[in-house]
């Protein structure tokens, strides 16, 4: 299997820019999560390393070699689309071989090949079954057969589950990442579900206008994000955002929104002028004695805990609490913040200022 | 606004059953979403509702009126389809007026305008009310027909998924605003999802749908706190309940077949071992993929937790759920 680095790459679609300068390098074995919203670019940087689009400029190595401007026949990847494509007046055991045949491969081996992957994919029943009447989970293990049978160095996955319904999806991935983990292949995966790219990824890029936000490990990026983009796009609900306007200067561990004082962790850069205090729906505490003070918008139940939405002075804020807890609609209440957990963005570039916390996992695209 | 009815209502397609028997009331005011998979009956009862599909036999009442004879205009009721369906040559001020400037209603100018506009704030589309229909983005177009069908004021709101196009952001938007939309002006409204937050944080009754029939009836709390079978505690939370045989832990019920346990029905740190197979960090929380007696279980812990695959966790129930062999719960 192969390691794929990504050196400053650019993609123009004649006056459109796709992809702005992006780098980063997927490491062998890894199951790599290239996450965004429509139009970010994700697909496109996709489709650079499979070579389905050639860049504009910038490099991308496959194990070292250098295959930027080389059609996809020659890169020895597989491609699995959103839309799984099988050829439908084909039976299963046909499409999954179809490749292999293509390579003039022994029928002995084909054979033999096709049974392997077919167990591994639990699909040995249906193996001379017509592809029209298979279910949608069947028909993605199908385009998976297809993939994986030829041994490529690389997986590419396009939204594999997009179309599938949540309930089906939620068990799809977890098997797709327990075959990942059986066969160790490297698989880059592109998906606008957050909650997808957290739970199956070993790394996640998040990408946003074409340009790389952050790249790292899923829980330190949604713990110390780079910009109030990815602080909003992981998570669900994502990170509040309290505007405020003052100073942050280095070596202060306190901010004040208006007279209210809150501890956070001590920053090593600082700025003054529209500011942004940043914390997690989690990460809040209603306390009626508390001093700064919200009032009670929402409240929503979600089982084990309830998500509370209140107005406060520096805007709406979500919190995430115990379910048992009894709020009324109209209560006025206090709240508080983990000082461990909080991020101060800039918010005229929109960047979160070092602090001793997130020094580690800061990378700026 | 009206109260709804449905009396023993069945439905079949060809030898396929669509509804069998259900029989339910949506309280005036109330905010009823129907839950289940892809085939359970919850379109087809939308459909009924609205007169678009007839019922092979029962009857469906909106305030108290008996609704067999009249067609979807006479029943006073507003649709949003889960496919936006809006007026390409139009638009998007024009569309929503489109309901509004019916000559049955009457409504001057300077209401329409108002109304509108207040619409189309809630909606975050205000500022795109001259652009033509077909120069929007999905999403857009659907919040479009949603707000068609919010200018109005029906005896009853019927909404088919009308959330499940838009990206997450939006969609948690729209969720609160739809809640105190329906719960400021006292509008009754039947929803249909198989989104099981949508279902959790905007309902004040859920119906859960399997094949046709209505298993249960109530609020998300007691649905997700008192189900009454395995299939009804499958329809809410996530993770979903772990279902394993009855006797794994000891201690089951006679007549119990299997044990049903929420990850808050898990004690852990106590009991006996389970092994860790997998460690997903969500962010917020740390899903636990554990192995116990040979059977697979998930669970969450906190999100800062360093347990790795390999690791033991002991593991004991606290006030699980049992079933029965038919799935349905005996205690």
């Amino acid at each position: 299997m192969a390691q794929i680095k990504i050196e400053n790459v650019r993609k123009d679609f004649g006056t459109f820019n796709a992809v702005k300068s992006s780098s980063f390098t997927v490491e062998d074995g890894e199951f790599f999560m290239l996450l965004g919203p429509s139009g970010c670019g994700k697909t496109t940087t996709l489709r650079m390393m499979a070579g389905l689009e050639l860049p504009t400029s910038g490099k991308i190595y496959i194990d070292g070699e250098e295959v930027s401007q080389k059609p996809a026949s020659q890169r020895d990847i597989a491609f699995v689309f959103q839309m799984f494509a099988l050829y439908p007046h084909m039976s299963v055991g046909k499409n999954i071989s179809y490749p292999l045949q293509c390579q003039g491969l022994p029928k002995a081996d084909v054979k033999k090949k096709v049974a392997e992957i077919a167990e591994i994919l639990g699909i040995t029943e249906i193996l001379k079954r017509p592809v029209g009447g298979l279910s949608g989970g069947d028909r993605q293990r199908v385009a998976l057969g297809r993939a994986i049978v030829r041994d490529p160095k690389a997986f590419l996955m396009d939204e594999p589950l997009g179309a599938l319904d949540a309930e089906f999806r939620e068990h799809m991935s977890q098997e797709l990442r327990a075959l990942h983990d059986r066969m160790g292949a490297t698989t880059v995966y592109v998906t606008h579900d957050q909650l997808e790219a957290m739970q199956m990824g070993d790394k996640i890029v998040v990408m946003n206008h074409g340009v790389v936000e952050q790249f790292g490990v899923p829980q330190e990026i949604y713990d110390w994000p780079a910009t109030k983009f990815v602080a909003s796009f992981l998570g669900s609900p994502s990170m509040n955002f309290l505007d405020f306007e003052g100073m942050a200067s280095a070596g202060v561990d306190k901010v004040f929104l208006g007279d209210v004082g809150f501890e956070i962790p001590k920053l090593i850069e600082g700025i003054t002028g529209k500011l942004c205090l940043g914390v997690r729906p989690e990460h809040i505490t209603l306390k009626n004695d508390g001093v700064y003070r919200g009032r009670v918008v929402a409240s929503e139940y979600l089982g084990t805990t309830q998500v509370v939405t209140l107005d406060t002075s520096n805007g709406r804020v979500k919190a995430r609490i115990a379910s048992g807890v009894k709020v009324n609609v109209g209560d006025q209440t206090g709240l508080e913040f983990d000082p461990r957990t909080i991020t101060i963005f800039d918010n005229g570039t929109g960047r979160a200022l070092a602090s001793n916390s997130n020094k580690g996992v800061l990378k700026h695209g | 606004m009206a109260e709804v009815v449905l009396n023993n209502v069945s439905k079949s397609f060809g030898c396929d059953i669509g509804l069998a028997n259900v029989s339910m009331i949506v309280p005036d005011g109330s905010f009823v979403v129907l839950l289940g998979p892809t085939g359970a009956g919850k379109t087809t009862t939308l459909r009924i509702v609205s007169g678009l599909d007839k019922p092979d036999s029962g009857s469906v009442f909106i305030g108290g009126r008996d609704m067999s004879d009249c067609t979807p205009a006479q029943r006073d009721v507003a649709m949003v389809f889960q496919q936006y369906s809006l007026y390409p040559h139009l638009t998007v001020r024009q569309n929503l007026e489109f309901p509004l400037k019916s000559p049955i209603l009457k409504t001057p100018q300077s209401k329409i305008d108002r109304k509108v506009g207040e619409v189309a704030e809630i909606l975050q589309i205000s500022h795109k009310l001259n652009n033509k229909a077909t120069a929007l983005s999905g999403g857009e177009m659907q919040r479009v027909s949603i707000g068609r069908s919010l200018v109005r004021q029906p005896s009853v709101y019927l909404m088919d998924e009308p959330l499940s196009s838009l990206d997450a952001k939006l969609r948690s938007d729209l969720r609160i605003e739809l809640k105190s939309i329906q719960a400021n002006s006292g509008a009754t409204l039947l929803y249909v999802t198989h989104d099981q937050i949508e279902a959790m944080t905007m309902a004040t009754h859920v119906g859960v749908l399997d094949n046709g029939k209505l298993v249960q009836f109530g609020s998300p709390r007691e649905i997700y706190e008192n189900p009454v079978s395995i299939y009804a505690a499958s329809r809410l939370g996530q993770p979903r309940i772990n279902v394993l045989p009855a006797d794994i832990f000891g201690g089951a019920p006679d007549n119990a077949k299997t044990i049903g346990l929420r990850p808050e029905q898990i004690t852990q740190g106590d009991g006996e071992d389970s092994f860790v197979q997998r460690v997903e960090h969500l962010g917020d929380q740390t899903r636990l993929h554990l192995l116990f007696k040979n059977q697979e279980l998930i669970t969450v812990t906190n999100a800062q937790s360093d347990l790795k695959n390999g690791d033991i966790v002991k593991i004991r129930p606290n006030n699980p759920f049992y079933f029965d062999a038919s799935g349905a719960r005996v205690a």
